[in-house]
């Protein structure tokens, strides 16, 4: 918003420096100059900022050109819809998500990776915009490495969050749109923060993001304790998303899972939804139809005795 | 807002609603019964348009024991089903529809089989296993997939209902506090304390 004021304002100190650069010509500044000021920069190009629509109100024409509830029937279709969860337990932090992307009723792809690896103890989830999770936890990963280099020592969840959520903040208002868990193990144990666009950042137990969410919450909150076996919380993680791929249109295709525990990030495995409906990961079907195969609930009284039965 | 749930087992059915009767923010009774005992062995679970509700509910009411009278027998529940349905679906094509969703318990009492069936205000009819209407659906639906036994006894159908309920209450902003809870069964209809 800044940089398309400064644009057309006629006093600031943008348009000063524009000014000055107009009368001196250094478009191109010669090599010698190169962080020669002090710290502060080429200063002179003025101050970096994202180039936006050139309109009166970018999030506006935004808005009016992208997807909404109100209006389906748009240009820019933005990939909605997706199931992710993540909870902590005493072996760690669980995440799973789905892998469908889906633009209106169209499912743009099922090959999508949910699971950002921001590095080999964070795990970012994505829901809401594709891009702008990706391309801003991976802004969050650079940043949690520059945060190791200048303390010699790991960022904590927490910490990494909170960058996220002021991050997006500062945004806000401008159509970012994600809504993101933020996993990890740091000196406090497992961890799990709930960040997204509106700029809620929440520490908690279990969360549940997207379209999905209700069905896979339905699952996970009545499965869900705190002493859960590893492979009783994988299990649980993975049977709840497929809880959701199974009700939800929005998602489904695959389930990628993750486990974090004291030495970082491991991936447990990728499932198909259907062949967990069918088979199941060892051979017994989540499905419905298929657990309660060959039972009945009519309640027939029992056979009267035979009445030749002999004495 | 309204909420309901219903659940076969071994030989029952089990039909659940919330109490609330609601105008706008406010809370105006809370101990409303919105499950209407229809023949000795049918349930019906109503829902939607306040005002509609009631008055689609005792048309079937006065319906079915119209036909009992005449005929001695009840309907089944397949059959009422059936005529509900087709009640509905004239609804909708006349100039004041009915806006009323449905969950119809019933235990056949010849061939001891219990029903359930999940009908929607556009005349949609399933016979199904468990069902829910309402925001309830989106959290117990996928809970139900996983946690209902169509062989399960009484208590063990009892305590499903109960999972619905908690869940329900725990995620949901505008949760119900009280749930009336009806099973029919061969010995026919009763209400239960939950």
């Amino acid at each position: 918003m800044n940089s398309f004021v400064s644009r057309f304002a006629s006093t600031g100190h943008d348009v000063e420096l524009r000014k000055a650069r107009e009368a001196f010509g250094d478009e191109d500044e010669s090599l010698e100059m190169w962080g020669s000021q002090a710290g502060f920069g080429p200063l002179s190009k003025g101050v970096p900022s994202f180039s936006v629509p050139a309109v009166p109100d970018p999030s506006a024409f935004l808005r009016l050109h992208t997807d909404d509830h109100a209006d389906p029937s748009c240009r820019i279709k933005i990939k909605h819809g997706t199931t992710t969860l993540a909870f902590r337990f005493r072996g760690g932090v669980i995440v799973a998500v789905d892998s469908r992307a889906t633009a209106g009723s169209y499912i743009a792809s099922g090959t999508v990776k949910k699971v950002i690896e921001i590095n080999p103890y964070l795990l970012g989830t994505m829901a809401g915009g594709a891009a702008d999770c990706q391309y801003w936890e991976t802004y969050l990963g650079i940043q949690c490495r520059l945060h190791e280099l200048r303390n010699r020592e790991r960022i904590s969840v927490s910490a990494a969050s909170k960058y996220l959520s002021n991050l997006v903040y500062s945004y806000k208002g401008m159509g970012l749109s994600m809504g993101t868990m933020i996993c990890g193990w740091d000196k406090t144990g497992p961890a799990v923060f709930y960040v997204d666009s509106d700029g809620t950042r929440l520490k908690g137990d279990v969360f549940s993001v997207g379209s999905g969410s209700t069905f896979a919450y339905g699952v996970l909150d009545q499965g869900y304790h705190w002493d859960l076996t590893d492979e009783e919380a994988q299990e649980l993680g993975r049977r709840s998303i497929y809880a959701a791929g199974h009700r939800d249109a929005y998602s489904g295709n695959t389930i990628n899972l993750y486990h974090v525990k004291e030495d970082g990030w491991k991936f447990i495995g990728n499932y198909d939804v259907s062949e967990m409906h069918y088979e199941g990961p060892a051979g017994v079907g989540y499905g419905y139809e298929i657990r309660t195969a060959g039972k009945s609930s009519a309640n027939p009284p029992p056979e009267p005795e035979s009445q030749t039965a002999q004495t | 807002m309204d909420i309901s749930f219903a659940l076969t087992g071994k030989g029952y059915v089990i039909v659940a609603a919330d109490t609330t009767a609601a105008h706008s923010i406010i809370k105006v009774k809370l101990d409303e019964d919105k499950i209407k005992t229809l023949s000795p062995h049918l349930l019906m679970a109503y829902t939607g348009e306040p005002g509609d509700t009631v008055q689609f509910a005792e048309y079937i009411e006065r319906n079915i024991r119209l036909y009992q009278i005449r005929n001695i027998y009840a309907l089944r529940p397949p059959s009422a089903a059936s005529w509900i349905r087709r009640s509905l679906a004239d609804s909708l094509r006349s100039r004041k529809p009915y806006s009323v969703n449905l969950l119809l318990g019933g235990y056949d009492t010849s061939t001891h089989t219990p029903h359930l069936y999940w009908i929607d205000y556009l005349g949609t009819l399933a016979s199904v296993p468990f069902a829910a209407h309402g925001y309830g659906s989106y959290f117990a639906l996928s809970l139900l997939d996983r946690y209902h036994d169509p062989e399960a006894s009484l208590e063990e159908g009892l305590a499903t209902l109960r999972r619905c309920i908690d869940e329900v209450s725990k995620r949901l902003i505008v949760s119900p506090g009280k749930y009336k809870v009806k099973v029919v069964d061969k010995d026919g209809v009763r209400e239960l304390d939950f």
